[in-house]
């Protein structure tokens, strides 16, 4: 693996290992290093508390995350997801 | 090989800090003057909700390598800042903010006499 976690690769990831059905990131790259947002909607977080959430993209992203100079995460179940959006509209 | 960074020692000295002290927080720079931004958001948001940091516990990361690293083994949480509340880990800055947006943290924290 590279050194540098590219946002393609991080797309990649997330739908591979999470089965990630959507995933955005942002990136807040400021110079210090790479430094991403992402949002994460998954059916694997159903019935997950927030905590056991982040802990499952912590460990499934151990070694890009270790890589990262900033990593935060935002998981939703589908579910969540589409009643966000329709809120939105 | 990954090197072993959490020290029997240094576990011990976590032990003791998180179960003895009501609120703890591991952040870069201090309350006053914190050096990331997510620290900064961290002592903000438990500020929004009323907890006084000067009263609390908290670890400038910076200050000592050995921390840095092995704060991240023993909460099994590759990021600074994290909070524990009553010897429980809560989390780093996401899970504080979406817990003080849907009222959750301030449930915690009055269930907890903060």
């Amino acid at each position: 693996m590279s050194e540098i976690v590219t946002q393609e690769h991080l797309t990649a990831a997330l739908k591979e290992r999470l089965q990630a059905e959507h995933v955005e990131i942002i990136d807040n790259s400021g110079g210090c290093g790479s430094a991403y947002e992402v949002i994460i909607v998954s059916s694997l977080f159903e019935g997950k508390s927030l905590l056991e959430r982040h802990r499952l993209v912590n460990e499934k992203l151990k070694d890009e995350i270790a890589k990262i100079h900033a990593f935060s995460q935002k998981s939703y179940t589908p579910t969540q997801w589409s009643s966000m959006n329709q809120t939105q509209k | 090989v990954r090197a072993r960074l959490l020290s029997n020692s240094l576990r011990s000295k976590l032990d003791k800090a998180v179960k003895n002290n009501d609120l703890v927080l591991f952040m870069k720079g201090t309350p006053d003057q914190p050096l990331c931004g997510f620290s900064r958001a961290a002592v903000q948001i438990l500020g929004v909700q009323g907890v006084d940091l000067t009263k609390h516990k908290t670890f400038n990361v910076l200050e000592d390598d050995e921390l840095r690293e092995g704060i991240k083994e023993y909460s099994s949480w590759p990021t600074i800042p994290q909070v524990y509340i009553k010897g429980e880990f809560i989390g780093g800055t996401d899970i504080l903010l979406n817990m003080h947006q849907s009222g959750d943290l301030e449930e915690l924290l009055s269930s907890k006499g903060l």
